[in-house]
């Protein structure tokens, strides 16, 4: 038993059946990467796993609990967070609010109508995300207006409010897709920090092989919509079941 | 202050000065001079100044900080209207129960409409609103006639019961809404030279009752509540992804804003005691969205600017006929007199809201925030100068 269990998950899109019958254990406090092709039905199971999908067959349990039929909103606040390939975070605020809105979230779950007390008067949620971008060393930008960040500064401020909410679950969904080589291992080497510093286990989805051997534990490889093996890196890399549907291809091209 | 930062404060403090020497400030001109039509001092008109004033600050509460534009906020002011005119004709002439019945009852309203109507987003939400507007002003303009009165509108008999005030006045007439006791229509009328200044204790009423809610606005601005407000417009997505119920959010920005638009209704009622259904037309929605956008929506002050503006336009402009054109323009040649008031008289008069949409235009094309962010542009403009000035005289000893 993992902290995530993925059991006989299927989901079909019309004719396509996107994912076949995919199993998946991942243990506490480990870095699992998830790869494979394209239309492998890796972001599939990711949306599978947050609420924005609903597999037609199988379970989802997370920490004993299913996540199945609930809403993205609800599986956030059991612990599970989710940062995506391209950076989701409120680019009309500024960086600080961007920090304070989870740290509302988490204190205040997920609704509260607070409309009299000031934003400003509240140290307790201030200290938290000064802290948090303290950490994160985005403490200088706090009045930069996100949207106007770099794509590097803007990953690494979806991830710092990730993290401010204390999630168990982390899900990286192609966290340096379109990234320069330096912001990329800039991201590794950020995330590596993370896993030091935290109780926390990270479900990494991604292209770059670079990435997914410098961090990931355990790697499940999925193509065409099933698992065809889990094992760690060292195995992987000389699998010749992953050579055949994945490697090669990419040491073809 | 009250809660406030100093920037707000003095924003809060410039209102109010503003609408409380607004008799004077909208009155420059002497009473037979042949501006004094451009005066706006006279009591009907400050009145709804504010109180399409509390209306444009509600609506922005919503369409500022959520982007959720509403088509349908007529609606809302309309029941406000026809809530407080019933408690007249059934408890008594106080505006007190009044208004808060307007503001209870259009909330109610606002629920129901925004629970459904926010289960959609974009184009399909502002739809919607225009719909259940549609259908309001349908209803009370025939279906429910027995509470509307239909298309002669709401009006104070003399056999209501009054139950809490009284019937008919002892000369036999209908009573006047009053503040207990402060009547509402009453007016102190202050000459100084050619000036007439008129001091109406209605308007001051509705002058409080907007303080009062612009200063709300800005506590709701500034609160962890408008902070999520704004991330609802930022990104749903996100908010989703961070454990945070956006549904509930909207509804109550919703029901808020309806609220204003109650409490602006009521207002509009007490003032004068009585209410169709044409406040209810989406063209009465539109304007409110007019009033926000052209002043700035998401700013605190502009959809009290936006407000006046319109006000003004369709009060001042629509005034001006084709004498009046022909009376300023007397000096010059008969066939270019012609000409210009030919031309003129399309945009005013009747023809105001040609002007209306012209300036809508320009202002939405080359200020796209609104009027606050023409102020923002002239305040940097001359800040520059003034700097500009400074080097110059401090460069010229050097020299």
């Amino acid at each position: 038993m993992g902290i995530l269990d993925v059991k006989n998950v299927g989901k079909r899109f019309g004719g396509l059946q996107a994912l076949g019958d995919v199993n998946l254990s991942v243990k506490e406090n480990t870095v699992h990467a998830i790869i494979g092709p394209n239309g492998a039905g890796k972001s599939t199971l990711l949306n599978c796993l947050v609420g924005k999908l609903i597999p037609d067959t199988g379970s989802v349990m997370f920490d004993g609990q299913s996540v199945l039929g609930r809403t993205p909103y609800e599986i956030n606040q059991m612990g599970i967070s989710r940062v995506f390939q391209t950076p989701e975070i409120f680019g009309d605020l500024t960086v600080m609010e961007n920090m304070m809105i989870p740290c509302f979230a988490m204190r205040d779950g997920a609704f509260k109508l607070n409309g009299i007390r000031s934003v400003e008067s509240d140290t307790e949620i201030r200290e938290r995300a000064e802290a948090m971008m303290e950490d994160m060393n985005l403490a200088e930008k706090r009045h930069m207006h996100s949207a106007s960040m770099s794509r590097g500064d803007k990953r690494r401020l979806e991830i710092a409010m990730c993290l401010a909410q204390e999630p168990r679950l982390l899900l990286l969904d192609e966290p340096t897709a379109g990234m320069a080589r330096a912001d990329t291992n800039n991201t590794i080497d950020l995330l590596k920090e993370i896993k030091q510093k935290r109780d926390i286990t990270i479900v990494i989805i991604e292209h770059d092989m670079h990435v997914v051997f410098s961090l990931a534990e355990r790697i499940t490889v999925l193509a065409q919509g099933t698992p065809l093996v889990e094992d760690v890196p060292e195995n992987i890399k000389g699998h010749p079941k992953v050579r055949e549907a994945y490697l090669g291809e990419a040491a073809a091209a | 202050m009250l809660g406030l930062n100093k920037k707000d404060f003095t924003l809060l403090l410039i209102v109010a000065a503003l609408v409380v020497f607004a008799p004077f400030i909208l009155n420059p001109f002497p009473a037979d001079s042949a501006m004094a039509q451009f005066n706006a001092g006279y009591p009907d008109l400050m009145q709804r100044f504010v109180i399409f004033g509390i209306f444009a600050i509600g609506f922005n509460i919503l369409f500022g900080l959520t982007g959720y534009l509403s088509f349908g906020h007529a609606a809302f002011l309309g029941v406000g209207s026809y809530s407080a005119v019933w408690m007249f004709k059934l408890l008594s002439m106080n505006i007190v129960p009044a208004i808060i019945l307007s503001v209870i009852v259009s909330g109610l309203f606002a629920m129901l409409i925004g629970y459904i109507s926010l289960r959609r987003t974009g184009i399909y939400f502002s739809i919607l609103t225009l719909a259940f507007a549609e259908m309001s002003f349908r209803l009370a303009y025939s279906v429910l006639t027995p509470i509307t009165n239909g298309e002669t509108g709401l009006q104070l008999t003399l056999d209501d019961p009054r139950i809490l005030g009284e019937t008919a006045t002892a000369t036999g007439s209908i009573p006047v809404t009053n503040f207990f006791g402060i009547e509402m229509r009453a007016t102190e009328v202050m000459n100084v030279g050619g000036w007439s200044f008129q001091f109406n204790n209605g308007y001051y009423m509705c002058a409080i009752m907007l303080l009062l809610a612009f200063y709300l606005a800005i506590r709701i601005f500034r609160s962890p509540f408008g902070m999520m407000l704004r991330a609802v417009k930022s990104n749903q997505q996100r908010m989703n992804y961070t454990g945070l119920n956006t549904k509930p959010y909207t509804l109550a920005a919703f029901v808020i804003s309806g609220m204003y638009a109650g409490l602006a209704g009521g207002l509009m009622a007490s003032m004068d005691p009585l209410a169709g259904a044409e406040r209810m037309q989406w063209t009465a929605s539109g304007e409110v969205v007019l009033m926000t956008i052209l002043g700035g929506a998401g700013t605190l002050i502009g959809p009290v600017l936006g407000a006046g503006f319109i006000k003004y336009f369709e009060n001042i402009f629509s005034k001006i006929n084709e004498q009046v054109l022909h009376s300023w323009f007397h000096a010059l040649p008969d066939g270019i007199e012609n000409a210009v008031v030919w031309v003129l008289e399309h945009f005013v008069g009747s023809g105001w809201h040609l002007t209306l949409g012209l300036l809508f235009m320009l202002v939405v094309t080359f200020l796209p925030g609104g009027l606050v962010e023409g102020g923002q542009r002239l305040g940097r403009l001359l800040r520059r100068k003034d700097a500009e000035k400074k080097t110059a005289t401090q460069s010229t000893p050097a020299e």
